[in-house]
């Protein structure tokens, strides 16, 4: 071990002026992941021989799809620290990050529907994925309607960590009772995993905008923490240098 | 003083909580007339033909069961908050955990059990056959307890909140799901002829599972919306 406090930057006064300097940097990176990464989906990668132009929204659907379940994760994993730890930055963060999961869950759920108009015909088909797409919005929206309606910060941000730990260990469950009802309930459903291979160039574009979904949502939740901080901790010596100085 | 052990007093408890419920028997029929009438709103809607409600008779009758418990949720912990029962029930020397766990008891009896009881009627009058009735009482016997453990997490979280009642819909239903898949599932695939079987044992593992954990996130979230 080397002399580094790792726990330096879990006080909120000091990892408020880091997230300040890395929010520039992940904005850029967003920005040219992105446009990297729809440079290559929408010239480089070639037309589906079966679903024709219309499949390259899958470099937005499955990256979005990607992200609502992962941020899910992550703000469960930020939310047992607060309850275990008591740190006060892993509620923030797990507050933070809620939001940005629910527009994710939203875009994934969106794009599938724009994207299933054209292949099945349907805007909506209760497939085992779409539904627990559904069901992953309905968990975030209960999160943050919980945090919404208890005024005291400490205490909205524990029982909303509660709630996000209570929901991980049933996103599993959820998943797999709605894959068996549906393949109960409707024989073979529509796939969308049609073309048996993907190309290189579909497989990078893809990677390469999952990235970027990554580092927006590293950008969007430090500017959110960030305010979160100021919110929570104003009454505070440091908050109240900190506004003076206008930094 | 004499103290007493953990299971005299989860069934202190337990004994406590029936007879309140005897007590005020409006409540408990508040929840059973729902239900009913709940049931009764799909002829209404959908038309009466039997084929048609006999198709979705256990969609039905187990969506009313769910949204019944779950109406019931609000009176698990209120008067206990109002009245200060609960904070004893905090400093209490016993396992709050368990002291919940004989509460959810309490609140199954009174309000998922008579569910149990209720739903082959209902059953029949959507024109359920006799062997899908039977199918039936033994998805919500074993469903009803799972929704009253998981609501009671629910219920906790909630307590003395603005709008406590809706919010409390908007955290458990999307965790009853599952519950809801395999209840209605194991009577339409009875029904079908497939026997419902596998999806009885999945409710029984999904009730063992909820014994376990929730009795445990009930008692940590009562915690926090006490402290």
């Amino acid at each position: 071990m080397s002399g580094i406090n790792w726990f330096k930057y879990a006080s909120p006064a000091s990892f408020y002026p880091l997230a300040g300097r890395l929010v520039p940097w992940c904005g850029g990176i967003t920005v040219i992941l992105s446009l990297i990464g729809l440079y290559i989906g929408f010239f480089v990668a070639p037309t589906d021989f079966q679903q024709g132009e219309a499949y390259r929204i899958i470099f937005i659907h499955v990256p979005a799809a990607w992200m609502s379940m992962c941020i899910y994760v992550v703000m469960a994993g930020y939310a047992a620290l607060g309850l275990i730890f008591n740190t006060r930055l892993s509620a923030m963060m797990a507050t933070s990050l809620a939001p940005t999961g629910a527009m994710f869950t939203f875009l994934a759920l969106w794009t599938g529907a724009l994207w299933g108009k054209p292949m099945w015909g349907a805007w909506w088909v209760w497939d085992a994925r779409l539904t627990s797409e559904l069901i992953l919005l309905f968990l975030y929206i209960g999160f943050m309607s919980l945090q919404a309606s208890i005024d005291d910060p400490r205490r909205a941000s524990r029982a909303s960590a509660l709630l996000a730990l209570v929901g991980v260990v049933n996103v599993p469950i959820i998943y797999f009772s709605v894959k068996w009802w549906n393949t109960l309930h409707q024989g073979a459903s529509i796939r969308f995993d049609a073309a048996p291979t993907m190309a290189a160039t579909m497989l990078t574009a893809m990677l390469v905008m999952t990235l970027a979904f990554w580092a927006y949502t590293i950008t969007v939740v430090l500017m959110r923490v960030r305010s979160e901080i100021l919110e929570r901790e104003r009454h505070t010596d440091w908050v109240a240098e900190t506004l003076e100085q206008g930094k | 003083m004499k103290r007493t052990g953990t299971l005299g007093a989860m069934r202190c408890m337990l004994v406590r909580d029936l007879t309140l419920a005897v007590r005020r028997l409006s409540d408990v029929l508040t929840t059973l007339f729902f239900f009913v009438i709940v049931v009764s709103l799909f002829p209404l809607g959908v038309g009466p033909d039997l084929d048609v409600l006999r198709s979705i008779a256990p969609g039905v009758v187990w969506v009313a069961a769910l949204l019944a418990s779950m109406l019931a949720l609000g009176r698990l912990y209120s008067s206990d908050y109002n009245d200060g029962t609960l904070e004893q029930l905090l400093v209490a020397p016993q396992p709050l955990s368990l002291l919940v766990l004989a509460k959810v008891a309490a609140h199954w009896l009174i309000s998922g059990a008579p569910l149990v009881v209720l739903a082959p009627l209902l059953g029949m009058l959507l024109g359920m056959p006799a062997d899908a009735l039977q199918t039936l009482c033994w998805s919500l016997l074993l469903g009803t307890p799972v929704m009253s453990l998981i609501g009671a997490v629910g219920a906790a979280l909630t307590l003395g909140l603005r709008g406590g009642n809706v919010l409390v819909a908007l955290l458990v239903l999307p965790l009853y799901i599952p519950v809801l898949i395999f209840g209605a599932g194991a009577v339409e695939a009875g029904m079908s002829g497939l026997g419902a079987d596998a999806h009885l044992s999945l409710l029984g593992a999904l009730l063992l599972l909820a014994l376990c954990c929730a009795p445990w996130a009930a008692a940590a979230a009562l915690r926090i919306s006490m402290e």
